[in-house]
C-alpha cells in the first residue's frame, strides 16, 4: 500500500471507526461534518463508500454535522467536499472493507482475494457465505488507522460511482417536513429578534412597560441593544416583535461614503501583490514597451449580493443544566460550536452541540450562525425549553453577511502580433470570509450588541493558498509571460461581507474574460481562437472547444442578439468550465440560452453535477441582470423581494451542458464552477450585441442606458 | 377571540380556536401540525406557502384563516403523503427537479392547480404559471419539465 494520497480530513480523524458504524444489522451510518445544501453531497458520499464497501447505497444512513457524534472536519465550502471529505470516505470505507475481508479470509480459511462482498455478504470462490460484514464488523476492531489499512479499488472496478443515484435526501424535501424551519421539539416556544437599522445602531430607549401591558404573556429578552421576544405562539411572536420596533429607539450608527462602492473603488487600503510572474527573473512584468503594441484596461464594478435564501434563517437552542443544545443549517457547525462557547464562557467542547438541519439553499455564509446565537441568547432566559428564532424576510437581507461588493483594474499590454505579453490585475474588495470563531472571534452580529459588547469582527481577506478571495480567479490560465495580481482589502467599511458563491471569482472573471475579448477585437482575432491561442491546458482548451461546438459559435448575429463566452477553471485548480450564453436585447435583457461544457475530473453522479452546472448558470444569470442590495448610509434600504428581484421562472433561458469524462483523474469540486464563467459569458455578450461594453454589475436596462446615454 | 374556525384539510374536517386574523400558514403548520407547506417570506412574494383554497392557489402567509372558514384547504401533505404519491411529486423526483427543495410544495400545488385546467401546457405556458414561485438554487427548468411530463400523462 505505497502512494496513496491522505485526505486533511483524516488528520483530525485517522480511524475507520470515525467515519462508519455498522452497529446496525443491515445498516451502515456514515459520518461527515459536511453538511448538505442542495448540492446533493451526501448522496456522492454514499456513492463513494457504497463502491468500496460492497454494500448497497440504500443501506446507508449518514449522520451530518453533529459536533458531538461526528468527524470534526471544515466547513462545506468552496466546493471541496467531494475532493477532501470524498477522498477520506473512500480511504475508509476502503480499509473497512480490508479490515472486515481478512478477518473473514481467517475465518473461513481462505485467501483474502477470494474474499468478495455482494451487498454486505461474504462470498468465497463465488459461494455465499453466513458472514456479513455487520457481523465480521462486531468483532472486529475499527478503530485502526485508515491508512494503514486502505487499498481503494481501480476506477474500473467502480459501479456506483458514475452512475446517476437520486439523491436520498430529495423526496422528504418535496413534499415533507424536512428543514430547520419545520423543526418542531416538544415544548418548543417561538422568538424573534429586533435586527438593528444598520450594524451600528444602538438603543438609546425602549419603552419596556408599554410592551408588557400590550403583551403580558410574551417575555421580552434585553441585553445591551440585543432584544428579543419569546412567545408561545408564532404569529403572537410575531406581532409581538413588531410592537418592540415601535417601542424602541434606536441612535443614527456610524456616517459612512455616500457612495460604498465607490469607496471601495478609491480605498487606500495597502496593495497586495499575490502573484508576481515574470518572463525573466529581472522583469518586472509591467516593463513591456507599450509601443510595440497597445495598452487596453478596463475597470468593472460590482455591487453588494444578498444570499437571498427561499427561507430566511433560523436556529433552535435549548439550555439545560449549562449545556446548550443547537440545531443549525450553518455550514460550519464545529466552527458555530467554538464561537457559542466564545460567547457564553463555557468549553464548547464538553458543553455545547451543534446539529446540522437543513435549510433551504444558500450559497456560502447566510445568517445561518448569527440566528443560532440569537436563538441561543433567547433559550437561556428560558432553560429547559426550546426556542426556535426565524428571522423575518427583511431581517435576512438586512442582518446576513453580504457578498463584497467589488472593484477590478485591469490591464493587458499586447505584443506587435495583438499576442497578451503582460496582464496586471488588481481586485478592490472588502473581506470575502468572515465566518464565526475565525481569528478567535465572535463573529456573530448579536455578540457586538450585547452588554458589555464583542469586538466586531474584522478579519483578512481568504489568502491564495486557500483559492484566495478577493482574487479569487483573478489570475488568468492564459499562457501569458507577465503576470501580476494584486489586491487591495478594505476594512473600514460598516458593511459584514462574507462569502458568497465563488467568492471574488465572479467579479474577476467578468473583468479578465472581458478583456480578453476585448484583446481579440483589438487583434482582430475571433474570440475563441484568441483565448484557444492563448493556452496550453489541454483540459481548458477542450471545454472551450466543445462549448463552441455546442453554441455553433459565431452563431448568427443581429442587430440586437449575440452570443458570448466566458471560461475559468475555478480557483485555477478546481473544475473546468466554458460557457456561452445568447443575449437578446429588447425592452429588456434577455439570456434566452446557456451552453456549458464542464471537465470535473471524474464524476461521482452525472445528474448531480449537471443539476449543479444548471443552478449555477441560472442563479449566475439573476446576479448578472437582476441582483444589488441597496443602501442609505449603511442602512440597508432592500427590504423585500420586491426590492431585491431575482430571475423568474419565465426569464431562465434555455440550458445545455455536456460534461467530459475524466474518470481516471481525482474529482473536483463544482458546485460554483459554472458561475463566473455564466457572468462573464453575459458580459461578453451583451458587449456583442450593443457595441459598447458594459462594466457595472448588474448589467440592468439603466446600467445600459447609463454608459452609451 | 371569538369561536373556533371550522374548515376542511385535506378532506378532514377542522376546529381551530385561533383570532380570525391569524394568518391561516401559521394554523396549518403550527395548530394542525402540517408543516409541509413552507413559510417563505411570509409577505405574498415568493410563492413557498402556497395551498389550495377550493382548489384556487392561495398564498397562505397573507392569508386569514377566516378566509378558509367553511371551505376547503389542500396542502402538499394531500400530495406527498399518499400511496402512491400524486403524479407531480413522481415526475419531480423523477427529473431531480430540486436543490434545497424549499420550493417545491409551493410550486407542487401551483402545478396541480395548473393540471386541474386540463390540457397540455406548453413550456412557456407553465414558466407563467410559475412566475409568482420563486427558486434560488436554479431548479427552474428541471421543475418546469417535470410538470410538463405529469402534465402529458408521463410519470417516473
Ligand atoms: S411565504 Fe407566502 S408568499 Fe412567501
Ligand atoms: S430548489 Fe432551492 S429554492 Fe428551489
Amino acid at each position: 500500500m505505497i502512494d496513496i494520497a491522505s485526505s486533511p480530513s483524516l488528520d483530525d480523524n485517522p480511524n475507520c471507526a470515525d467515519w462508519f458504524d455498522l452497529s446496525y444489522e443491515g445498516k451502515v451510518t456514515l459520518r461527515t461534518a459536511k453538511v448538505e445544501i442542495g448540492q446533493g453531497i451526501l448522496t456522492a458520499l454514499v456513492q463513494i463508500a457504497a463502491d468500496e464497501m460492497d454494500i448497497h447505497p440504500d443501506r446507508f444512513e449518514v449522520l451530518s454535522g453533529h459536533t458531538r457524534l461526528g468527524p470534526l472536519e471544515a466547513q462545506t465550502a468552496s466546493s471541496l467536499s467531494l475532493e477532501v471529505t470524498g477522498r477520506a470516505i473512500r480511504l475508509a470505507a476502503s480499509a473497512l472493507r480490508h479490515l472486515l475481508a481478512s478477518e473473514a479470509a481467517t475465518l473461513l480459511q481462505a485467501v483474502p482475494d477470494d474474499v468478495a462482498f455482494v451487498d454486505g455478504t461474504v462470498h468465497v470462490g463465488g459461494r455465499e457465505t453466513p458472514l456479513t460484514s455487520w457481523t465480521l464488523a462486531q468483532t472486529v476492531d475499527l478503530n485502526v488507522p485508515v491508512m494503514a489499512h486502505t487499498a481503494p479499488k481501480a476506477m474500473t472496478e467502480r459501479c456506483v460511482v458514475g452512475t446517476s443515484l437520486p439523491r436520498q435526501d430529495l423526496p422528504a424535501k418535496a413534499v415533507t417536513a424536512a428543514f430547520i424551519q419545520d423543526l418542531s421539539l416538544d415544548g418548543m416556544m417561538h422568538g424573534r429578534v429586533l435586527q438593528p437599522p444598520s450594524l451600528s445602531a444602538r438603543i438609546t430607549h425602549f419603552d419596556g412597560e408599554a410592551m408588557e401591558s400590550r403583551f403580558p404573556n410574551v417575555q421580552i429578552v434585553q441585553n445591551g441593544s440585543f432584544l428579543g421576544v419569546i412567545a408561545a405562539r408564532e404569529d403572537v411572536a410575531i406581532r409581538a416583535i413588531a410592537a418592540a420596533d415601535q417601542c424602541t429607539t434606536w441612535d443614527a450608527g456610524a456616517t459612512v461614503a455616500a457612495d460604498l462602492v465607490e469607496a471601495i473603488g478609491t480605498t487606500e487600503a495597502a496593495e497586495e501583490v499575490v502573484l508576481h510572474k515574470a518572463d525573466s527573473p529581472n522583469d518586472s512584468g509591467a516593463a513591456i514597451d507599450p509601443t510595440i503594441g497597445a495598452t487596453l484596461s478596463m475597470q468593472t464594478r460590482r455591487t453588494y449580493i444578498a444570499h437571498a435564501s427561499i427561507a430566511p434563517s433560523c436556529a433552535v437552542a435549548t439550555w439545560r443544566d449549562g449545556e446548550l443544545e443547537v440545531y443549525s443549517h450553518t455550514q460550519a457547525p464545529h466552527g458555530l460550536r467554538d464561537a457559542l462557547g466564545i460567547v457564553f464562557g463555557i468549553d464548547p467542547v464538553k458543553h455545547i452541540t451543534v446539529i446540522h438541519t437543513p435549510g433551504a439553499g444558500t450559497y456560502g455564509h447566510s445568517g445561518q450562525d448569527d440566528v443560532a446565537l440569537d436563538a441561543a441568547l433567547l433559550a437561556r432566559t428560558v432553560p429547559g425549553s426550546p426556542v426556535r428564532v426565524l428571522w423575518s424576510r427583511a431581517d435576512d437581507f438586512a442582518a446576513a453577511p453580504l457578498g463584497a461588493a467589488m472593484v477590478v483594474c485591469a490591464q493587458a499590454t499586447l505584443d506587435a502580433n495583438g499576442r497578451m505579453a503582460a496582464f496586471s490585475i488588481v481586485s478592490n474588495s472588502q473581506p470575502h470570509a468572515r465566518r464565526p470563531g475565525q481569528d478567535g472571534a465572535a463573529g456573530m452580529t448579536a455578540a457586538e450588541r450585547l452588554e458589555p459588547p464583542f469586538a466586531a469582527h474584522c478579519c483578512d481577506d481568504v489568502p491564495l493558498v486557500r483559492g484566495g478571495g478577493a482574487e479569487r480567479n483573478a489570475t488568468p490560465l492564459y499562457a501569458i509571460p507577465n503576470i501580476r495580481v494584486a489586491k487591495r482589502i478594505v476594512k473600514d467599511l460598516p458593511v459584514r461581507t462574507s462569502a458568497f458563491r465563488g467568492l471574488g471569482a465572479p467579479a474577476n472573471v467578468f473583468t479578465l474574460e472581458a478583456l480578453m475579448d476585448d484583446a481579440a477585437a483589438y487583434a482582430g482575432v475571433d474570440p475563441i481562437a484568441y483565448r484557444l491561442d492563448h493556452l496550453e491546458d489541454e483540459r481548458a482548451k477542450a471545454v472551450i472547444e466543445r462549448a463552441a461546438a455546442m453554441a455553433g459559435w459565431p452563431g448568427r448575429e443581429s442587430d440586437d442578439e449575440a452570443l458570448g463566452v466566458g471560461f475559468a477553471q475555478y480557483k485555477n485548480r478546481s473544475a473546468y468550465s466554458a460557457v456561452i450564453v445568447r443575449v437578446r436585447l429588447d425592452e429588456t435583457i434577455r439570456v434566452t440560452h446557456a451552453w456549458a461544457a464542464v471537465d470535473a475530473g471524474e464524476i461521482i453522479n452525472p445528474d448531480g453535477l449537471h443539476n449543479q452546472v444548471e443552478g449555477g448558470i441560472i442563479q449566475a444569470t439573476s446576479l448578472t441582470l437582476k441582483e444589488a442590495v441597496t443602501f442609505d448610509g449603511d442602512r440597508i434600504t432592500t427590504h423585500g423581494w420586491s426590492d431585491y428581484p431575482i430571475l423568474k421562472f419565465s426569464e431562465v433561458p434555455q440550458i445545455a451542458v455536456e460534461l467530459i469524462d475524466q474518470s481516471h483523474l481525482p474529482p473536483l469540486g463544482a458546485g460554483e464552477t459554472s458561475v463566473a464563467p455564466t457572468v462573464a459569458a453575459i458580459g461578453n455578450a451583451v458587449c456583442r450585441a450593443l457595441g459598447a461594453r458594459i462594466c457595472t454589475l448588474p448589467i440592468t436596462r439603466d446600467a445600459i442606458v447609463a454608459a452609451i446615454g | 377571540m371569538t369561536g373556533a374556525i371550522e374548515f376542511e384539510v385535506n378532506g378532514n374536517a377542522v376546529s381551530v380556536a385561533v383570532a380570525p386574523t391569524t394568518p391561516l400558514l401559521y394554523v396549518l403548520r403550527n395548530d394542525l401540525g402540517l408543516r409541509g407547506t413552507r413559510h417563505g417570506c411570509g409577505e405574498g412574494d415568493c410563492g413557498a406557502c402556497t395551498v389550495l383554497l377550493d382548489g384556487r392557489p392561495i398564498t397562505a402567509c397573507n392569508t386569514q384563516v377566516e378566509a378558509a372558514a367553511g371551505h376547503q384547504v389542500e396542502t402538499i401533505e394531500a400530495l406527498g403523503e399518499t400511496q402512491p404519491p400524486h403524479p407531480l411529486v413522481d415526475a419531480v423526483l423523477a427529473e431531480q427537479a430540486g436543490q434545497c427543495g424549499y420550493c417545491l410544495p409551493g410550486i407542487l400545488m401551483r402545478a396541480k392547480a395548473l393540471l386541474a385546467q386540463g390540457g397540455a401546457p406548453s413550456r412557456e405556458q407553465i414558466a407563467a404559471a410559475l412566475d409568482d414561485h420563486l427558486c434560488r438554487c436554479g431548479a427552474h427548468n428541471r421543475i418546469i419539465q417535470a410538470i410538463a411530463t405529469a402534465a402529458s400523462g408521463g410519470g417516473a
